[in-house]
Order: C-alpha cells, then structure tokens, then sequence
C-alpha cells in the first residue's frame, strides 16, 4: 500500500507555507469499512445504508504529510521530520471527506529551529459538484527534529521520512529540488 | 512596561491550557507539570516553544527544564542525585525550589521540581534579564 496522502502540492513558499490537495476516491479500500451497510434481518432497526467517508485520523495524516514537507523542505530535507504533537484537530461535525470530493491542506509554519517547527493550518473540504470550499478542519501540529531531540539515540543515515514517495510527489508537483540534482 | 507576576502566571496558565488541554482551574502555583497537569517527554519542547512566543523571549535546550545532569554519572549514583549533581542542578536552573528535592534527591523525583511557580520564576528572571 502507499502511505502517502496527498497528491499533489499547490504551492511551497519556503520554511513559510505549503498548500496541496488530497482526491477522495471511492477506490480506496478503507472507505468501505468506514462505515459498511449493516444488513441485519434479526435486528432490523440496525440496518443502515453505507456511509463511506476517508477517516478524520487520515485526514490529520494528511496535513501531517503537508506540514511535513514544509518542515522538511525548510531544510532541504536534511533533517528526519517526525511528527511529534497533535496539539489540536478540530473537525467541523456538519461535514465529512466522500468519494468525489477534494481536500485542500494549507499548512503555515509559526515557527522552525534546531529543535524542530510548530505549524498550523486548515483543511478545506471541496465539493466537486459545485467547486465551493468549507473550512472541514483546524489543525496545530508540532515536529521534531529527531536527530537534534532524540540524544543517545541512532537512526539511521538514510532520510527514512522522505522517501521516494515524497519526493515524487515533490517532483511531480514541480517543485524544485536542485539540491539533490 | 514589566509584566507583574500575577499578568506572568496567568500567561503561563493559558500556555499550558494550550500546551497540555488542561483547565486553567487545574494549573495553579504548585501543580508539578509531569505528575500533575501529564505532561510527556515533548509536552516540554512544546511549552518552551509557545512561552517563547507569548513572552517574546529565547529559551535555549535546557534552559528552563534541565536534565543533562541525570546523564551524567559524576552527578548520579544508583537512583540518587549526588551532592555534586545537585549543586549543579542549583547551578542550572536557579529558578527552581530545591527544598523538598534535597531531602531526598531521588532522580524520580526530578519531575517534582518542574512546577506552574517554577515556570513564573524562570520567566520573571529571563525579561528582566
């Protein structure tokens, strides 16, 4: 399976902002579980129709894949950026993330350093149909710059948290990455 | 214009409602941050970030939480801090009250000294730096 929840990055000022977009489709598996009709003829006021919508948790895996690349290209991805707090998520309840509908993360960051970066940001919910967009969520995530943080500690040389996975979809979205020419 | 200590501590009250999704009823003078109010390992860097923006201040790591000295084997011995290692947490962190600590200097109780007044003191001293 990919991990990677997004599919394309809109816009990436430097240690500033990154903006990207997220398609909800009805090909991925895990709509399907989340929530599958329940047809049940011993209790039949249990039943109900399917309700398939991408998972909050995703949703704030998303914008930490967002805030994650701004962290990371901040430094030209030198460090290992690892999420370390989810200070607040707060999800607008009218609303949730079906298939045919699109996600626009907007992360800023407040601030980066040795230690690491404090972001915050939306998550916008747009509707295909109409083209409108709704504020879904509000997030506040903190990352750490491990190999700074994590004292006594090895990891590995390799950059385990910017896989070629990230860097495609870095490509891929146009963003320039001279540094690793 | 200097902040009194009241403006201080009702400052760091509202960071750590923040930081750590406590009420402010919760945090008061004494509250120790880890056993009282759950802060974990990150919650600290977490802290140290929003005080620096709510206060416009620098905090450097280790600055205000110090724990250097509990990895250092001149100043730990077994499960107690040694008479040196506590003179140097004194020196360290000179914002934080010792008494209670120096009567059993055991490295668990290290999260004892990190208190909401502790915070204050440290913050006090560091804007009329």
């Amino acid at each position: 399976m990919r991990w990677i929840w997004l599919d394309r990055i809109l816009t990436l000022e430097k240690g500033a902002r990154c903006v990207a977009i997220k398609n909800v489709s009805a090909a991925e598996d895990v709509l399907h579980d989340h929530f599958p009709a329940v047809r049940d003829p011993k209790h039949p006021a249990r039943n109900r129709e399917a309700f398939p919508v991408l998972p909050n948790t995703l949703v704030i895996e998303g914008f930490a894949q967002c805030a994650g690349i701004l962290v990371g290209h901040a430094r030209d991805f030198r460090e290992k950026v690892l999420l370390a707090k989810v200070g607040k998520a707060e999800f607008n309840p009218g609303l949730s993330a079906g298939p045919g509908t699109t996600l626009r993360y907007t992360a800023v960051a407040d601030r980066i350093d040795a230690a690491g970066a404090m972001t915050a940001g939306t998550v916008e919910l747009i509707d295909s149909a109409t083209g409108s967009a709704r504020e879904f969520a509000k997030i506040e995530m903190m990352f750490s710059h491990i190999d700074q943080n994590m004292k006594g500690l090895e990891f590995p040389d390799e950059n385990f948290v910017f896989t070629d996975q990230f860097m495609d979809l870095l490509r891929r979205s146009g963003v320039k990455l001279d540094h690793l020419a | 214009m200097a902040l009194s200590e009241q403006e201080i501590f009702e400052k760091v009250q509202s960071v750590l409602e923040d930081a750590l999704g406590v009420d402010a009823d919760d945090v008061t003078p004494a509250s120790r941050l880890g056993p009282d109010l759950g802060a974990e390992s990150i919650d600290y860097l977490d802290i140290s970030f929003r005080l620096e923006k709510a206060f416009t201040i620098k905090i450097s790591e280790g600055e205000m939480f110090d724990q250097s000295v509990l990895t250092n084997t001149a100043f730990v011995s077994g499960n107690q801090v040694t008479e040196a290692g506590i003179a140097e947490l004194k020196k360290k962190m000179p914002h934080a009250d010792f008494a209670a600590f120096e009567k059993d200097p055991q490295v668990a109780s290290m999260a004892n000294l990190f208190t909401v007044a502790m915070v204050c003191k440290f913050i006090q001293a560091k804007i009329a730096a």
